[in-house]
């Protein structure tokens, strides 16, 4: 399309020209446009791109649930909501909280998915779908389904702790204590989103051209060197993309917990997404916005360094 | 299209059993010991299933023996006829149902309508569409939250479909995937139909649409199992019991003294997972290929 218009309009014809047939047929064409993204760009409009908006105007205001009947009536109170949030000791503890899940959730997630993928895509010929759809069925599942199994599962005599038992270890009450809570919260989340992670990993791996590793091997590089000094290299743009796509996930951290402890015990598994949601409950909607648009600046922040740790190396 | 994919797979599936089979000529010992730790993997993966499965049709009684037992001793239907006894399960899976399928339309058409248009058509403004689109791919939830029940309770749509539809369709991940895939159609395809003299929707309808059948069909499997599986939304918006979709309902019920009643909430996740249990299974290959496709699952 924008080929032919370039074609058929002269070039030395500014492209505001309001006449000629060329003319006439882009403006046509945008009024076509217009009309296919209408639907989608009225709806984006109003549940994304206003809401996105108020949400950052409402972070300067002390807008509270009672003022919903007059919004433009609450006052401007500039940074204070910002200011009052790292002073209050619950949402920096749930920063930690939340970094401690990301920090440990992230590497651990892409190790297992990747360890998993590797293994499928050369380790073995036979029952790969087996393997394949087995890993996924975690990701297809309802939190709130999964976490009624979990909470069964984890419970101080549950099953687990009957495994354990059975070689010689007394598990903790994992859902009770402020040091098992979190590794419990992280288990789970490896559990549901190592499938994902495997899938893209596999698609990865066998974009690697097998020369190359056959070079490698050739050479005399053992598998484990082939492994690091091949594999991984040629891997980074999907190892970066696995990151990216999984730290965007994982610091919204909330409804594991939600369904799960409801933060505790002792805020010890209370996120960002948790304590602003606890804030919209409370009314506060100021706060709840505030806390909301740090943790976009902290997705956005954690992306950047990615993008960057992962290319200066190319 | 279809035929250039299998193509692709089988050429795929060529390669890796030739590496394969020199890899295992290398060494057999590292084949078993690969077998071995997938399968261990793949237990440790399943009992979660497996408990839920074995535990929704046990006693309450048994449910609480210590230790636990693996079979159940006495087989028992009573935990899944509380649902649909005292708890109205057939209102709360209609509803899922309901909002499932009214997003998965939605997104199909409003996505791939807007698609075409940022893909092939030229616009002022396109670029800041598009470049809106990648933003809000990386904005958190919570951050629209509080506005969005704002805007909702505004609109008097507490406690409607709409309100459990509507904010969905405004899904930019669905956008990027068509723009993406619709770019990847030859502009000669859609020169000639309009040298024949089709107009736009008919170019859109008979050319465009039946060459995005695997685009559609991944876009299709990520928003019903994203519907199917909301929960924080339909939480808060769903406040009277006839809205309630099957997490809302299943969440409720377990608060409070029903939160250790076991045996009725294993049964309500087997109503729940089953139904995208058996979907996944059955279309494994669309899903995996989807995500692979999009990288999100």
């Amino acid at each position: 399309m924008t080929v032919l218009t370039r074609a058929v309009a002269p070039a030395a014809l500014p492209r505001s020209a309001g006449h000629g047939p060329a003319a006439a047929r882009r403006r046509r064409t945008a009024v076509v446009a217009y009309l296919f993204s209408l639907p989608f760009i009225a709806s984006f409009a109003i549940f994304m791109v206003f809401p996105l908006i108020s949400s950052l105007g409402m972070s300067f205001t002390d807008f509270r649930s009672t003022d919903i009947p007059t919004p433009f009536a609450v006052a401007f109170v500039g940074l204070d909501q910002y200011t009052a949030l790292f002073q209050n000791e619950q949402f920096v503890r749930s920063m930690v909280n939340t970094l401690y899940f990301v920090g440990v959730g992230i590497p651990l997630t892409m190790a297992v998915a990747l360890a998993l993928a590797v293994a499928l895509n050369g380790a073995i010929t036979r029952f790969r779908t087996v393997f394949r759809v087995g890993f996924y069925a975690p990701v297809v599942t309802s939190i709130v389904a999964v976490a009624v199994v979990w909470r069964f599962i984890l419970q101080p005599d549950g099953l687990l702790n009957t495994l354990l038992a059975a070689i010689g270890i007394t598990g903790p009450d994992w859902l009770g204590s402020t040091a098992w809570s979190m590794p419990s919260m992280i288990l789970m989340a490896v559990w549901r989103n190592m499938g994902t992670l495997m899938i893209i990993f596999l698609a990865g791996l066998q974009g690697i051209p097998q020369e190359v590793v056959e070079a490698a091997e050739v050479d005399g590089a053992g598998a484990w060197q082939r492994f690091v000094r091949v594999t991984l290299p040629m891997l980074r743009p999907t190892l970066l993309l696995g990151a990216v796509l999984l730290s965007v996930g994982y610091l919204q951290f909330f409804e594991e917990p939600f369904v799960m402890t409801k933060g505790g015990p002792l805020d010890s598994t209370l996120s960002i997404s948790y304590f602003t949601f606890n804030q919209f409950g409370f009314g506060n909607y100021g706060t709840a916005s505030a806390a909301s648009y740090v943790l976009f600046v902290a997705i956005a922040l954690l992306s950047i360094v990615q993008f960057r740790a992962f290319r200066t190396k190319e | 299209m279809g035929s250039a994919t299998t193509a692709t797979a089988v050429s795929e599936r060529s390669t890796r059993t030739r590496k394969v089979t020199s890899a295992r000529r290398r060494s057999p010992s590292g084949t078993v010991l690969a077998y071995t730790a997938l399968t261990f993997a793949l237990v440790a993966t399943l009992i979660p299933f497996a408990w839920m499965f074995l535990g929704s049709v046990k006693t309450e009684a048994e449910l609480r023996q210590r230790p636990p037992t693996w079979w159940p001793q006495t087989f028992t239907w009573d935990n899944f006829a509380a649902w649909f006894g005292r708890l109205d399960i057939g209102t709360f899976f209609m509803n899922s149902v309901v909002v499932a399928v009214f997003t998965v339309l939605g997104t199909l058409v409003f996505c791939s309508m807007v698609g075409y248009a940022l893909a092939k058509l030229d616009f002022p403004g396109k670029r800041l569409v598009f470049t809106l689109v990648l933003v809000t791919l990386m904005v958190p939830g919570v951050v629209t939250f509080v506005p969005l029940f704002v805007v909702v309770s505004k609109l008097g749509m507490v406690s409607t479909y709409p309100a459990l539809i509507l904010p969905f369709l405004a899904g930019p991940l669905g956008v990027f995937l068509m723009r993406q895939f619709i770019q990847d159609i030859p502009d000669s395809l859609i020169e000639a139909a309009r040298i024949d003299g089709a107009g736009e929707l008919r170019i859109f309808l008979r050319v465009v649409m039946p060459l995005c059948g695997p685009a559609l069909a991944t876009l299709a499997i990520l928003t019903f199992l994203g519907s199917w599986n909301n929960f924080l939304w339909p939480l808060v918006v769903a406040q009277s019991e006839d809205m309630y979709t099957l997490p809302v309902a299943l969440s409720l019920y377990s608060v409070g003294q029903n939160s250790t009643n076991y045996g009725v909430l294993l049964a309500g996740s087997v109503l729940i997972i089953t139904p995208v249990l058996l979907l996944f299974v059955a279309l494994q290959r669309y899903f995996i290929q989807g995500i692979a496709a999009t990288g999100i699952k």
